[in-house]
């Protein structure tokens, strides 16, 4: 380990998303509906309510311990955490403490150096989630904080890791690849907001822990932890102490603010849960039947559609992406799915996140198409590209869409073929026009050439095949030379 | 179903109620018509539930306890909420925000606690039966202190959603009424398992009483008639205990030797368990008020520090106290080793006896103001406390009186076997009535 290696541990908060809450028969689509609509006494914490446990919110976060490799307690119990806050109807959110649903297990992940890396896992327990504050007011009326507690009771599950992570990237890494497992278990739904919260304990090795609350995204995790990773290594540097610590990650600004204050320490006086009572569940993991989980799915997309690595890993990486890739070859695998792989993965990735735009408006019958008329060699990849944006513009601003083949037609993308003509026309244009590029290319230089395909290119508007641009470019330089 | 109404205005010189029912809806059925008071820590949709306490002035549940809904549904008539010790918290019902219930039988004294008021409203004829709840003894001793009858259930026979939690893993809803027969009935209605309440067992109580006891062992602990148990008290207790003899049960000595840390192990459970229920009453969703324009923290202090009484108040302080972080396995750990051992000492005992017999308080009422001394207080619940920590049944069924007043006798029984102690317990009434 080198001298100031980043050392890394998670405690990633998700929410279950089962149909009711932890607790209580209340429902969890409570996110388009007014605040305190999805309440009854048990979840408002009204004097004499108790909880009765949701077996289901149980067995989907034995399918996460399953999946992880954790190995589920014989006997496991729910404990009180003691605290005050408006949030907490009860004043103490029910847990687990000292005996968790399980212990152990682990999380594979693509190592910063290429490869795979085991996180070890320290346990998983499940818990309730507390309601919420929406702070009201400004500096003329006073500040004030309303409290809905719809959210009070949806179950969650904590997964602790080990401080096995190296850096900022293998933290967001670990992170995305403990969504895509859960996602493939089908029991959390990470488009929903708030779905996701994670504490991270980052420290140098050799000095104080620094524990950062307050991170709502996967992008926010990479953030936070690189912004601390730069702090604590410029307070080693000036010969300063890290001091042991809460902070909190400001997600607009992307700095971590220290939290430290009396008001803030707590002791929570964890307890039992007396009215619940222990779980005995562990006979249950061997009736668990997993799905096919984002490695194995990796490995059958190189082995079946004969993707690279790194494309498998891309395409697996999300349940949803690797859904959308297989419809798309569905039709014709053996024919399309290498093309499939680099535009989905490479290109069509790309252009969403420009758009930001999600994967499910995407028209999957369109890409195939699209797909099926690259391989054609019908239009270029330049043209393909064009025609994509088009695609995803209509369908982005709601516009009426067209097929691919109709934007080809329309935009006059067809690829000249048979008549070569105004490709000669357009490399002798091009060659007379840079003197200087004909030089560079008979003194060897290669960028040359690549600079007289582009300027054809542009003359041709991308409609010039690039193999056959490349053979007719060739041949008038040679004709030049003699 | 077809609704009546009953026109309940009762004479309350003894400040039995805190709420009034005048006009109690009711239905046919099995309680049809019967005017039943509830204590005011279980929730009745539509009341007035404020467990004593200022805390909870105004606070009307939306929903109501399990046992109410069952009582409601047997057509009983719900007259009214019935004073209290603040939350459970009292031997006296003197610790009541509202003012405190007097002794039908001497208006000079206590009518014991916590349940003093629905031991009052039975004992002084305003109602026949009534719903309290034991955490400690909160049925037993004021049953015996007013002369009535009052069960504690085994742990887990009667649903407890809906009462407001003191110390969820000791207490009980349970009946309390002028005869066996009338608590025997009550049981009826309310007992079995609740899908709200994880802690219930699927244990309904279908029994009627039967007035035989030959051939049952009964143990008698030393330690029930031991030290800082009034003699004539005690006296009174073992003429009947003869009783049972005479009934064709024979009586063994036996030895309770955990009891000496019982008192310790309830008190410390009840308080931690108390310092969590009670944290959740804070004036942001219902009670009295916060003033919103301090923040939260400061608003909490005020209307905590405003709305709880003397006793919760310590109460609330010796339970955050014993569950801080560095004394959680120097009190609650260890006060759960403790609870074990009762149950172990009981387990044993009751491998060899039917049932156990001994008083059910050390003395009979105390005067009004009499029990200043919280401690002196926390002792008088010796005898009741360990039935709480074992889980097991427990009854108190008057015996006789010494200075007038009346004594109780308390007989316990294996879990799940509240059948018994009630047949014990009228076998004893119907022979002495």
């Amino acid at each position: 380990m080198a001298e100031d290696q980043v050392i890394v541990g998670l405690e990633v908060h998700c929410q279950l998303d089962t149909k009711s809450k932890l607790f209580c028969g209340c429902s969890t689509d409570y996110r388009d509906d007014g605040p305190n609509t999805h309440v009854c006494p048990v979840c408002l914490g009204l004097p004499g309510a108790m909880p009765v446990l949701n077996k289901r919110s149980i067995e989907y976060a034995m399918k996460v311990a399953k999946a992880l490799n954790c190995t589920v307690l014989h006997e496991s119990e729910f404990s009180r955490k003691n605290y005050f806050y408006p949030d907490l109807d009860k004043a103490y959110q029910i847990t687990q403490y000292d005996k968790p649903l399980a212990e152990g297990g682990y999380l594979e992940i693509e190592s910063d150096e290429g490869g795979e890396r085991r996180i070890q896992l320290t346990r998983i327990h499940v818990e309730e989630d507390p309601g919420r504050l929406v702070h009201m007011g400004n500096a003329e009326r006073g500040k004030y904080s309303l409290v809905d507690y719809n959210r009070a009771g949806i179950p969650l599950i904590e997964i602790v890791s080990e401080p096995d992570m190296r850096s900022p990237k293998e933290a967001r890494k670990f992170l995305n690849k403990l969504r895509a497992t859960l996602e493939y278990l089908s029991v959390f739904d990470s488009d929903k907001e708030g779905s996701l919260r994670v504490d991270a304990n980052i420290s140098i090795k050799g000095n104080e822990r620094v524990e950062v609350k307050n991170i709502t995204s996967y992008k926010g995790v990479e953030k936070a932890l690189t912004y601390e990773v730069t702090r604590q290594k410029n307070l080693i540097r000036r010969g300063q102490r890290i001091e042991r610590e809460t902070r909190h990650f400001i997600e607009s600004t992307g700095i971590t603010q220290s939290s430290r204050s009396k008001e803030q320490e707590h002791d929570y006086r964890y307890f039992p849960e007396p009215d619940l009572r222990p779980l005995h569940v562990q006979s249950w993991v061997a009736g668990i039947v997993l799905p096919e989980l984002p490695d194995a799915r990796r490995e059958r997309f190189m082995a079946q559609y004969g993707c690279s690595l790194n494309h498998a890993r891309t395409l697996t990486g999300e349940l949803k992406l690797a859904n959308f890739f297989e419809k798309v070859v569905a039709a014709d695998p053996k024919g399309l799915s290498t093309l499939a792989a680099t535009w989905i993965a490479d290109t069509l990735i790309g252009e969403l996140n420009y758009r930001s735009m999600n994967l499910e408006r995407v028209d999957t019958a369109g890409i195939t198409e699209l797909i099926s008329i690259l391989k054609q060699g019908t239009i270029t990849d330049k043209s393909g590209i064009d025609v994509l944006r088009v695609m995803l513009d209509q369908r982005h601003n709601g516009e009426p869409t067209e097929t691919p083949a109709a934007i080809i037609s329309r935009l006059n993308l067809a690829k000249t073929t048979g008549d070569n003509s105004a490709i000669l026309t357009a490399i002798e244009e091009a060659i007379t026009e840079n003197p200087r590029a004909l030089e560079d290319y008979r003194a060897g230089k290669g960028g040359a050439l690549n600079f007289l395909v582009g300027q054809v290119m542009k003359k041709t508007r991308g409609k010039a095949d690039p193999g056959e641009l490349n053979r007719l470019l060739t041949e008038a330089l040679a004709k030049r030379e003699a | 179903m077809e609704s009546y109404e009953l026109t309940f205005e009762p004479d309350d010189r003894y400040n039995a109620f805190l709420t009034v029912c005048k006009k109690a809806p009711y239905s046919k059925g099995k309680l049809s018509g019967i005017a039943v008071a509830v204590k005011d820590n279980i929730s009745t949709r539509g009341i007035e539930t404020t467990c004593a306490s200022k805390i909870l002035k105004g606070y009307i549940p939306p929903y109501d306890a399990h046992a109410v809904e069952l009582l409601r549904n047997s057509g009983a008539a719900i007259v009214g909420k019935t004073n209290m010790d603040e939350f459970g918290m009292g031997t006296t019902t003197e610790n009541s925000a509202f003012g405190p219930t007097l002794n039908p039988c001497d208006t000079g004294r206590v009518p014991g606690g916590s349940s003093g008021g629905s031991a009052a409203a039975v004992a002084s004829n305003m109602v026949p039966m009534a719903l309290g709840t034991d955490t400690g003894g909160s049925i037993r001793c004021p049953a015996a202190f007013c002369g009535i009858v009052g069960l504690k259930p085994t742990y887990g026979r009667v649903s407890r959603y809906g009462l407001i939690a003191y110390a969820n893993s000791l207490e009980q809803i349970g009946p309390m009424g002028r005869t066996v027969s009338d608590v025997s009935t009550l049981l009826q209605v309310i007992a079995g398992k609740d899908r709200h309440d994880s802690t219930t067992y699927d244990r309904p109580y279908t029994h009627t009483p039967v007035a035989d006891i030959k051939g049952l062992k009964i143990g008698i602990p030393g330690e029930y008639f031991g030290e800082g148990v009034d003699p004539k008290v005690a006296g009174v207790v073992k003429t009947a205990i003869g009783k049972l003899e005479e009934l064709g049960a024979t009586t063994v000595p036996c030895s309770i030797p955990s009891m000496k840390f019982a008192l310790a192990a309830y008190y410390v459970t009840c308080t931690c368990e108390a310092s969590s229920n009670l944290a959740r009453f804070d004036g942001v969703r219902y009670g009295p008020g916060a003033d919103s324009k301090k923040s939260w923290h400061e608003a909490y202090k005020e209307v905590r520090r405003a709305g709880f009484g003397t006793e919760v108040r310590r109460r609330i302080m010796l339970g955050t106290f014993a569950l801080s972080s560095g004394y959680y396995g120097k009190y609650y750990a260890k006060a759960q080793i403790a609870r074990e051992s009762v149950k172990s000492d009981f387990a044993r005992i009751f491998s060899e006896v039917d049932l156990i017999a001994g008083p059910t308080m050390p003395s009979i009422a105390f005067k009004l103001g009499e029990k200043s001394d919280p401690l002196s207080m926390y002792l008088s619940d010796i005898l009741t406390v360990p039935a709480n920590l074992a889980g097991i049944p427990a009854i108190s069924v008057p015996c006789g009186k010494v200075d007038s007043m009346p004594v109780g006798l308390q007989i316990m029984g294996r879990p799940f076997e509240d059948e018994r102690v009630i047949d014990a317990a009228y076998a004893y009434e119907q022979a002495v009535s």
